[in-house]
């Protein structure tokens, strides 16, 4: 329910990129997420369905690539990528962890004609 | 054409919030942000901890609503500077919002501001408002699934406190569950058992409360 605010957010962006790239049409938006960024993919293309009538980004197809979990493990010092469901190490089960990755929400790239 | 952007979408509101740090940090003061579902029993908790800490800190209220101003007069009935956030339907409080209600505060004249989160397990733990440290709200009658259900409410924050104590012989709650699982995805972050209505757990709260606030003033 909170992805209003982001997808106005993203369609504000693009339309600026793509006015600076002299674009006329804005057909896919590729975003990437991590596991822990609490974004729906889905409930932003609806909302964007909305809000693009009438913009050159109508009809744009919302793309979302999920970028892994990665931690640091404070007991063995190694990096690994995890599940957001098993936060241990992988290698010494600890749970004493670093986060490197995980609550992104970026525009990573968009298609435009 | 592809054209790449690699751009953080969250940065408006982390560049805000790091805005409401400065602004903050140059008045001395704290801000917590206390966060949980519907019913978790935060006013309660924060009239309670209102009580413990006004003796020895100058103490504010920013109360999150969606749309009434019943909790900010519980705390202006306490004779506490309130002030109320409605945010008009939307489920979280963000940055931007803390940084047009600062101005109503003269913030000189307080130690801890406390942000009455709006009641919801899932959207607040996304936003930085700018905040110093975080308090989750959990209640025993939720249940004890919650932690693994919302994992981003219990790791990003500073502490976890489970209300409500006062009725924990008449629910299934596993008390070891919750704090195992918390402790699987916030390590070494302190957990609170406490009651608001027969104030049990309260004094370990706001010595700990204590604690930190002298360590950040």
């Amino acid at each position: 329910m909170h992805e209003m605010e982001i997808t106005s957010h993203i369609l504000k962006e693009t339309l600026e990129i793509a006015k600076k790239h002299h674009a006329k049409k804005i057909k896919k938006i590729t975003l990437a997420l991590g596991p822990f960024c609490g974004f729906v993919p889905e409930c932003i293309q609806m909302y964007m369905d909305v809000i693009s009538q009438g913009t050159m980004a109508q009809d744009v197809q919302i793309i979302a690539k999920t970028i892994p979990l990665k931690i640091r493990c404070n007991t063995c010092q190694k990096e690994a990528e995890i599940d957001r469901l098993h936060i241990e190490c992988p290698y010494c089960h600890s749970t004493n962890l670093k986060r490197l990755s995980g609550n992104e929400c970026m525009i990573e790239s968009i298609e435009v004609e | 054409m592809e054209i790449k952007v690699y751009h953080q979408i969250l940065d408006w509101n982390e560049d805000v919030s790091g805005q409401v740090k400065e602004t903050l940090k140059k008045h001395h003061t704290i801000l917590i942000n206390i966060m949980g579902s519907p019913g978790a029993g935060k006013t309660s908790l924060l009239k309670e901890l209102i009580q413990a800490l006004r003796n020895k800190y100058s103490l504010g209220v920013i109360e999150g609503d969606i749309t009434t101003s019943i909790d900010a007069k519980t705390m202006a009935d306490l004779g506490i500077p309130s002030v109320e956030l409605n945010t008009d339907g939307a489920c979280h409080i963000e940055a931007m919002s803390i940084q047009k209600i600062l101005p109503e505060f003269d913030l000189d004249q307080i130690d801890v501001l406390f942000v009455e989160n709006i009641g919801n397990l899932v959207c607040p733990a996304e936003f930085d408002i700018g905040e110093t440290m975080r308090m989750t709200i959990l209640s025993i009658p939720e249940g004890d699934d919650k932690v693994v259900k919302y994992p981003l409410m219990f790791t990003e924050t500073d502490c976890l406190i489970i209300n409500k104590a006062d009725v924990l012989p008449y629910f299934d709650f596993d008390l070891d569950r919750v704090q195992k699982d918390y402790q699987g995805v916030n390590p070494g972050a302190p957990a609170f058992v406490v009651s608001a209505k027969d104030k049990s757990g309260i004094d370990a709260l706001s010595n700990y409360l204590k604690e930190k606030i002298d360590a950040l003033l």
